[in-house]
């Protein structure tokens, strides 16, 4: 079992790409610029997850998130991109007001994650390394063991909402029904 | 100075991959070394692509620039390296620059798990073959961005109808890859999506995964083939690049450096889905025959192979030698091809020395796969026509993911046979 | 310098807050339809993040197969694949309408 390498130098670097594209996602007037920040921050998102040792996670963040969902985002903003919104007004009249809002769910989040009972922070240890060679065989057995599984269920309803889903976004998009 | 030589030795005699055995150093060895042979395969690949795609036109090809055009691909690089570097005058220069780069990147990043032999690779994820689906989807990113950002109307609509075809085929990709997925649960070991492991267990069912459950096997293997050759924009689906409809499509305002990226990536691509294939349902490094023909003798005349085909390579540069015109013009290219001869003739020979032919015997036998799979891709594009584009959404959705669905049913309904009939009995025996 | 050094289940989570309150602010101050969507992806890979840390101090304690936190999170993906391709669709029928993709002129029940 080999040990992880460099851990802080990685968190660290991933967290400040994935602020950093964040912050890019909400500020840019040009949807695209704000799409490409957006897959920085997917992508920074599937790297850790893997140092989070679960890879099965990693891998469909990247399928689904960073090659499904954003190219869909791009093919939208490509087929109604008008010009004159780069140079409209980007943010709205309540700007102040949802800052605010925003400034005391941060309180309240600083307030959480603060409090030391008897003197300890919240979750002090440091996080276990099992390996992750059968991480995808263990997810697998939560969802479809006979025995074991929990998850069969909510995986048939998932599957009916993605039905739905599908129906749905294309009765919406159709121009005539 | 003495631990790092340990440090070296040390992964020298494990088992694992650097990833596995979480050695930097030669993890960094071999990512360079995967990169240098990336490097010259397309190389080699841009030289043989337009000499074969020439033979078959009844035509010779480039033999100028080299002797028989070796050295043509060195002579595009240079030219498309000093070539005027363009920006269409109302693009976004940021997402325009940085376009090539993604497909670059993700054309490149695949290979960190493709697996050249048992240890031969630069890790072995457990969701090896998830990483390489998800990693080349990501190559839609970059072809979208780069239609967009070229603000013409040309390289948009090839950007538009290039990524909703690689969408299209990814689903049949995805599907024939399940099925063969299906098909290691039934090893030992259990199922596996590991790229090593799904050779581990073609091995261990002693038969390559196209042969197996015949023909549900060959089914998954026809609609990976087809799947990925529409995945690359590849003829004959390369309508969104094709010269004559789109005028080059996505890569129209690209030139120079940046074009050359796109065709970086593409080759790169090609021989990424070639190593799925090869490793899915080819039998990835093992040799013909590994359970069937087994014993010393036969493992040193398949052992032989990588220093006969070298010799074989270099026989043909001799014979061309002997033909080439007894001008004086033609001296330079006369001796320049016998060199070139008796390099290959003579990496042939260092073949045939034992330690360096039990090390090489699996690379060569992946290697000579894929090969092989690059000479269908330059045949399909030298012999069929090019599918119009609602031809091809059609082909992908209505005739390729049908298939798909009941080739994974059907998969799964032979591979648990015996567990079904055991239950359908003690149904019907209360 | 130690408690920074040392990548505890907590450094998550305050990562995760963090780009929970990106999304948040981009939510409620954004014009734009499509960047308004983007930042509710946002949200949601925070909630993500937070779900997979806690996976991992769950395996710790419950042993290696307990993956609940992971298996939350795959369908909060699959999940939020779904409400992108609505949220899109909503998105297109509203500006085949209206020619804009501003929220706030989407104002004929207003009085």
């Amino acid at each position: 079992m080999n040990p992880p390498v460099a851990t802080p130098f990685f968190f660290y670097l991933l967290a400040a790409t994935m602020i950093l594209g964040g912050i890019l996602v909400i500020t840019r007037k040009n949807a695209v610029h704000s799409a490409m920040a957006l897959i920085t921050t997917l992508l920074a998102q599937a790297g850790l997850y893997l140092m989070l040792y679960a890879p099965f996670v990693a891998g469909v963040q990247i399928i689904l998130y960073a090659g499904g969902i954003m190219v869909l985002f791009l093919f939208v903003i490509m087929l109604i991109s008008i010009e004159r919104a780069d140079k409209e007004r980007q943010f709205n009249k309540q700007w102040l007001v949802g800052i605010v809002a925003a400034g005391g769910l941060g309180g309240l989040f600083i307030a959480v994650y603060t409090t030391t009972t008897k003197g300890k922070i919240l979750f002090p240890e440091g996080l276990t390394t099992y390996g992750e060679t059968q991480n995808t065989q263990a997810i697998a057995a939560l969802l479809f063991d006979r025995s074991a599984g929990q998850y069969m269920f909510a995986f048939e309803i998932a599957s009916l909402l993605l039905l739905v889903a599908i129906i749905g976004a294309v009765v919406m998009a159709k121009k005539r029904i | 100075m003495h631990g790092f030589i340990q440090y070296i030795q040390s992964y020298l005699d494990s088992d694992k991959t650097p990833g596995g055995a979480g050695n930097i150093f030669w993890a960094t060895v071999y990512i360079l070394l995967v990169f240098a042979g990336l490097s010259v395969a397309v190389i080699a690949m841009n030289w043989l692509e337009r000499k074969i795609l020439a033979h078959m036109q009844v035509r010779l090809g480039p033999m100028r620039v080299g002797p028989h055009g070796l050295l043509q691909p060195i002579a595009d690089a240079i030219k498309l390296l000093l070539k005027e570097d363009i920006i269409p005058a109302e693009a976004d220069a940021l997402v325009f620059w940085v376009a090539p780069f993604i497909v670059v990147l993700a054309a490149f990043t695949v290979f960190v798990v493709v697996p050249f032999g048992p240890t031969h690779a630069i890790t072995d994820m457990n969701i090896g073959i998830l990483f390489m689906l998800g990693v080349s989807s990501l190559s839609v990113l970059g072809i979208v961005t780069a239609g967009w950002a070229s603000n013409s109307h040309y390289p948009l609509i090839g950007a538009l109808r290039s990524s909703a075809q690689m969408v299209s085929y990814e689903v049949a990709m995805g599907l024939a890859v399940v099925s063969v997925i299906l098909m290691t649960s039934l090893s030992s070991e259990g199922g596996t999506l590991s790229m090593i492991g799904i050779v581990q267990a073609q091995q261990a069912q002693g038969e390559w995964f196209i042969f197996k459950f015949f023909p549900l096997g060959l089914v998954g293997f026809f609609i990976f083939a087809i799947a990925m050759v529409a995945e690359t924009n590849r003829a004959p689906f390369d309508l969104p690049e094709a010269e004559s409809e789109l005028t080059a499509g996505f890569h129209t305002e690209y030139s120079g450096f940046r074009w050359s990226l796109f065709f970086l990536a593409e080759y790169s691509a090609m021989i990424a889905v070639s190593s799925i294939a090869v490793t899915l349902w080819l039998g990835g490094w093992l040799r013909p025959f590994p359970n069937a023909l087994t014993g010393p003798t036969w493992d040193l005349v398949f052992s032989l192979f990588p220093g006969i085909t070298f010799l074989f390579l270099a026989a043909i540069c001799f014979y061309n030698t002997a033909r080439m015109p007894k001008h004086p013009l033609f001296r330079v290219q006369t001796m320049g091809l016998a060199g070139f001869g008796v390099v290959l003739a003579l990496i042939g020979l260092i073949l045939f020395i034992h330690g360096v032919r039990v090390r090489v015997q699996d690379i060569y036998w992946f290697t000579a796969k894929v090969g092989a799979f690059m000479y269908l891709y330059i045949w399909y594009r030298g012999t069929f026509p090019r599918y119009r584009f609602d031809q091809l959404m059609k082909v992908g959705w209505k005739v390729l993911l049908p298939t798909g669905l009941v080739l994974l049913i059907l998969t799964a309904l032979v591979g648990m046979r015996t567990e079904l009939w055991a239950e359908l009995q003690g149904v019907w025996r209360p | 310098m130690d408690a920074m050094l040392h990548i505890s289940t907590l450094h998550y989570l305050v990562l995760g807050a963090a780009l929970f309150l990106l999304g948040v602010i981009g939510v409620l101050t954004r014009r734009n339809v499509v960047i308004v969507l983007m930042s509710i992806e946002l949200i949601l890979n925070a909630v993500n993040l937070n779900l997979v840390a806690f996976s991992r101090y769950w395996q710790g304690i419950h042993g290696p197969k307990a993956l609940h936190g992971q298996v939350f999170a795959i369908f909060v993906i699959t999940d939020a694949a779904a409400e992108a391709a609505v949220g899109l669709g909503i998105l297109i029928a509203f500006f085949r309408n209206k020619e804009t993709v501003n929220m706030d002129e989407v104002n004929l029940l207003k009085w």
